[in-house]
């Protein structure tokens, strides 16, 4: 009597081929087996009695095991279990097994030597790349990183590690820490300090301090990398063949690489506007935190949190800053978040230009200036104005066009440039996968590309062959888990959206804010609760300082499914920023008053 | 205050950053009467609440005349009688005079002064252990004056030991003198207006002098019942601490008469809680639901030069109840980013969790020492309200670059022995 089996889709079909192909080239010995089975209980003592290490997938333990067991057939014309792969070899079931065992034909092929220089090559050693790398490392495999930065259009270029340490989260940050330093400047002198009136900000001492740290990142990674016994290749790798990568170092000579496996993890570098004079006379981040002079009056085109970040500090550092932005600012953020930020960021002087978009040439005004011509997206209205800096922050673009992917088949989205992968970040190439912000869908963050190349060097070397479960949470940066509230859409048959939310919100004045005499009404706390699901917390939106601090351990709280009620329940710190999440009282849709009081 | 202590940081370190700053002075007055004028602010704030919501607000002295019925007496001595259906005594504590000590009452000042003091204190000994003795001698170090903290024996006796001593380990680092296992024998006034302070050291007997400018006593604090009469209504208290005596509906022995607050035995004296507890109180009176209070897993930060975040039990405490054998703690050495640029020493920047070992190991306590970290601790307190797991916590995608993420990055347990230091970015 035959099983039903189910109907596979041929997109599940290919996919599933792929994920079986890929586990048949990445393990010496693969018995597709069933726990009760006796005869896969022979096979299994037969490998463990040669002391030879196997990798098993039990069919009865999966749930897809019967779509297994059909694509399996596809590939060896054999239905049943066990089925024994050894070095990609299909050997076949238990009977064939053994008789090969007998013959010494099973020693031969378990004699072979793995053909390639390393079980895993990954090109691209930023956060994703490096994590994996070490991880397969840790696992005793043998793996190299490629990694060497092709300059900016104006010659900057850095270390290993990717752009998190050298042109990221770290100096962003770090920069960013420069700027309020400035503010409790001004603080410190209603809290008593004696601070002359004008502090004025040097910018090369600045980015000394901060490259300095940056490159002791790039020495440590390396370090940990040599430890680790990773190779680690300061080139440029690109396909071209199957499992062969040349890899081209900054004085041009080649060398070429075989593996069993590949991880593509090179990331993404900043868009330019495509208009002319564009990467002649514009920065972008890739250049903005080693730049040598200070940028002055600089002009930010962009919408992002890129683009709101670096306008923030720059303004925070004494400079002139304006931002043009084409349309919605901080696009897929909570837009009254968004708006909040922008009125923050007014308030301390930043210029928004909103709907306009910078037109065909950029080019020299006097000496030292940059003139922009801009014009409105939204009529015919012009406007000119003179920078010393432009800085681009309108997008980042994926690193896959110039690394020979065309000559392996890893399938890439044309439109975006990113490369889909399965839920086990493999691409259309079975050996191949893809981490961190290259891949389509992936949130573009480091601690997600990080915990993604761990869990996927386990997967590929940690013998264990499962999913991935659990969902990886958005948090961002200044607004966090979000949830965007629903434009309220009327309809006469089913209910609004919002109606099944209920929003808490409120203004709050922070402790350290009230004699620094600074604003009682900027900052702003709002959660988002789901009515359907007793009001479980599903949004949380924090706009003041330390919202990462903050927004961190509210994170971990509502993936243990916080409510409004726990937060009514939990005893809030006194005084704290973060404390006000435990009070709050005012809806949105009750209409009432939330401004704070004053000095 | 502490907050003005943190600026004076924050002005050193902006010089590293490219602020062309010199260290400046500090202006005591300054800084005294901004504080002093928010905290009036706040005062004004209160009295126009009170109004608002037609709360009857008398500026008297009240006690008990029977079960019933109170006598309230105004600044001028007038007495007014008043009675009412319940009674709540919220009248809080105030801080102890050693009095055993010659000169302590005469010469010493406490927490209720040092924040209205109009001229710096100049060269002060804080006398004590707690969290204020240690949060006041923070500050004025940082202030730019010479400090020194006094001791008897360990340091934050309630909080997590090893969290305590780092706590000290790092005021030490920084400018505070710490005199442990000494207790102060007498305080004299010197001809030039200074103070002599002589003390002994326990272990070694041998006794010592010292001059400062102000002495601050934060040796506990005594609640605020010994005017109240309660004899006169029947209200409890515990002979040794002299606390009012309450049960889970904040009841006292005379069933409509109510304690909340650092008055009441065996709560936290702790602000939220007492607000929390209030408010349902009065929910409850009202018959608008029989909420309790839960006086569980309360988070708290101390406000010391590093600060000190906590939720649930210390490691010593977890240990006691479940056994060393079922409790695993997590543990790391981080450095915040903001300090390395300033280089800063971050070696007590330490977060430790306290789970149960069996899975999913339950939190039973998350211990966070570094800046902000009133901030950090307030969302996990709410996880472990939710009964977050290590597991739930370890799944928590980070926010990069804080402090905070790092406990969501928490991976080396104190049993497996390995070095905790955070490395990598």
């Amino acid at each position: 009597m035959s099983a039903a089996y189910p109907r596979l889709s041929s997109a599940a079909r290919e996919e599933l081929r792929r994920r079986l192909l890929g586990l048949i080239e990445g393990h010496r010995v693969v018995i597709f087996s069933k726990s009760y089975c006796p005869h896969s209980a022979r096979v299994k003592e037969l490998f463990s009695s040669l002391g030879v290490d196997c990798n098993i997938l039990e069919l009865d333990q999966v749930d897809d095991g019967a779509s297994v067991q059909e694509v399996l057939s596809e590939i060896t014309n054999q239905r049943t279990v066990p089925s024994i792969f050894v070095n990609k070899v299909h050997v076949g079931g238990c009977d064939r097994t053994f008789q090969a065992h007998q013959s010494g034909v099973l020693q031969k092929l378990l004699q072979e030597d793995p053909t390639y220089d390393y079980d895993l090559i990954v090109i691209g050693g930023g956060s994703g790349g490096l994590s994996c790398a070490q991880e397969a490392a840790a696992l005793g495999r043998r793996v190299m990183v490629l990694d060497l930065v092709v300059p900016s259009p104006q010659g900057t270029s850095w270390g290993v590690a990717g752009t998190c340490v050298n042109v990221g989260c770290v100096p962003k940050k770090l920069m960013h820490q420069a700027a309020l330093l400035g503010q409790a400047l001004t603080d410190s002198r209603k809290f008593g300090w004696e601070c002359s009136q004008q502090v004025k900000h040097n910018w090369e001492t600045m980015t000394e301090a901060i490259q300095k740290h940056v490159g002791s990142l790039n020495r440590s990674y390396q370090r940990a990398l040599r430890e680790k016994a990773v190779a680690y290749v300061n080139s440029y790798g690109e396909f071209v063949e199957h499992h062969k990568i040349k890899a081209t170092n900054g004085k041009g000579q080649e060398t070429y690489y075989t593996a069993a496996k590949f991880v593509i993890a090179t990331g993404e570098r900043p868009r330019y506007l495509g208009i002319q004079g564009d990467k002649e006379y514009c920065i972008t981040s890739d250049d903005l935190f080693s730049l040598p002079y200070c940028p002055g009056a600089t002009l930010v085109v962009g919408a992002s949190s890129v683009a709101l970040e670096c306008a923030g500090f720059l303004a925070g550092l004494g400079l002139e800053v304006t931002v043009m932005v084409s349309s919605q600012l901080l696009r897929g953020f909570d837009q009254e978040m968004a708006e909040k930020v922008a009125s923050s960021m007014q308030q301390l002087g930043v210029r928004f230009l909103r709907k306009f978009v910078p037109l065909q040439q950029l080019e020299k005004g006097s000496p030292g200036k940059l003139k922009v011509v801009a014009k409105s997206t939204e009529g015919t209205e012009m406007i000119e104005g003179l920078y010393n800096t432009v800085l681009l922050a309108i997008g980042r673009d994926s690193c896959t066009k110039k690394i020979g992917l065309e000559k392996i088949g890893v399938k890439v989205n044309e439109k975006t440039g990113k490369i889909p992968v399965n839920d086990v970040e493999q691409s259309s190439v079975p050996y191949v996968y893809a981490v961190g912000d290259v891949v389509e869908g992936q949130t573009e963050l480091t601690p997600v590309a990080v915990q993604a190349g761990r869990l996927l060097a386990r997967r590929l070397f940690g013998g264990r062959l499962e999913k991935v479960t659990g969902t990886v949470q958005l948090v961002q940066k200044l607004s966090s888990l979000y949830k965007e509230e629903p434009v309220k859409r009327r309809s006469p048959w089913t209910p609004t959206l919002a109606s099944l939310l209920q929003v808490y919100h409120t203004l709050f004045w922070p402790l350290e804010w009230t004699v620094a005499c600074r604003d009682s009404n900027t900052c702003y706390a709002k959660i988002i609760c789901s009515k359907l699901d007793n009001d479980r917390v599903i949004g949380f939106h924090v706009l003041g300082p330390k919202a990462g601090e903050i927004t961190q351990g509210f994170a971990a709280a509502m993936k243990c499914g916080l409510t409004k009620q726990l937060l009514d329940d939990t005893i809030g710190i006194h005084p704290t920023c973060a404390q006000v999440f435990t009070t709050l009282e005012t809806t949105k849709s009750s209409g009432l008053d939330i401004t704070q009081k004053g000095c | 205050m502490h907050q003005a202590a943190l600026l004076g940081g924050m002005i050193h370190d902006a010089s590293h950053y490219g602020w062309k700053v010199a260290q400046p002075p500090h202006d005591w007055g300054k800084m005294a009467e901004a504080v002093q004028n928010h905290v009036k602010s706040l005062n004004w704030g209160h009295r126009v609440q009170l109004q608002d919501r037609k709360v009857k607000y008398f500026n008297f002295k009240a006690s008990f005349v029977n079960p019933h019925m109170v006598c309230g007496v105004s600044k001028g001595g007038e007495e007014t009688l008043l009675s009412a259906d319940h009674i709540v005594i919220a009248t809080g504590g105030r801080p102890r005079y050693p009095t055993h000590i010659e000169g302590a009452l005469e010469y010493g000042i406490t927490s209720d002064d040092i924040f209205w003091l109009k001229e710096s204190p100049g060269k002060t000994l804080v006398v004590g252990a707690s969290y204020v003795a240690l949060e006041c001698a923070g500050f004025l170090t940082g202030l730019g004056l010479d400090t020194t903290v006094m001791i008897r024996s360990v340091p934050l006796r309630a909080f997590d030991q090893q969290m305590a001593s780092l706590v000290t380990e790092h005021m030490a680092v920084h400018g505070t003198r710490i005199l442990r296992g000494c207790t102060p024998l007498r305080v004299e006034r010197l001809s030039d207006g200074r103070l002599q302070v002589t003390w002994v050291d326990l272990a070694s007997d041998k006794k010592d002098t010292g001059t400062f400018d102000t002495v601050l006593w934060a040796v506990g604090r005594v609640p605020e019942t010994r005017g109240l009469n309660l004899e006169k209504a029947g209200v409890r208290t515990n002979p040794n601490t002299q606390k009012i005596l309450v049960d889970a509906q904040e009841a006292t022995s005379v069933p409509h008469i109510y304690a909340i607050g650092d008055v009441a035995e065996g709560r936290p004296e702790l602000t939220p809680t007492a607000i929390m507890a209030g408010r349902l109180l009065a929910q409850r009176l009202c018959s608008r639901s029989s909420d309790l209070m839960d006086y569980d897993n309360v988070p708290t930060t101390v406000f010391t030069p590093l600060e000190y975040g906590c939720v649930g039990l210390s490691e010593e405490e977890a240990v006691a109840r479940h056994g060393e054998e079922r409790v695993e703690v997590y543990h790391a050495y981080y450095k915040p980013l903001e300090f390395v640029v300033p280089e800063r020493d971050a070696s007590q920047c330490y977060i430790k969790m306290v789970c149960l070992r069996e899975p999913p190991q339950l939190v039973l306590g998350l211990h966070f020492l570094g800046p902000n970290a009133g901030e950090v601790t307030q969302g996990f307190a709410l996880g472990i309200k939710c009964g977050a797991s290590y597991q739930h916590v370890m799944r928590t995608v980070g926010i990069h670059p804080t402090c905070a993420e790092e406990v969501a990055k928490l991976r080396i347990s104190k049993r497996s022995g390995l070095d905790p230091t955070v490395t990598g970015c």
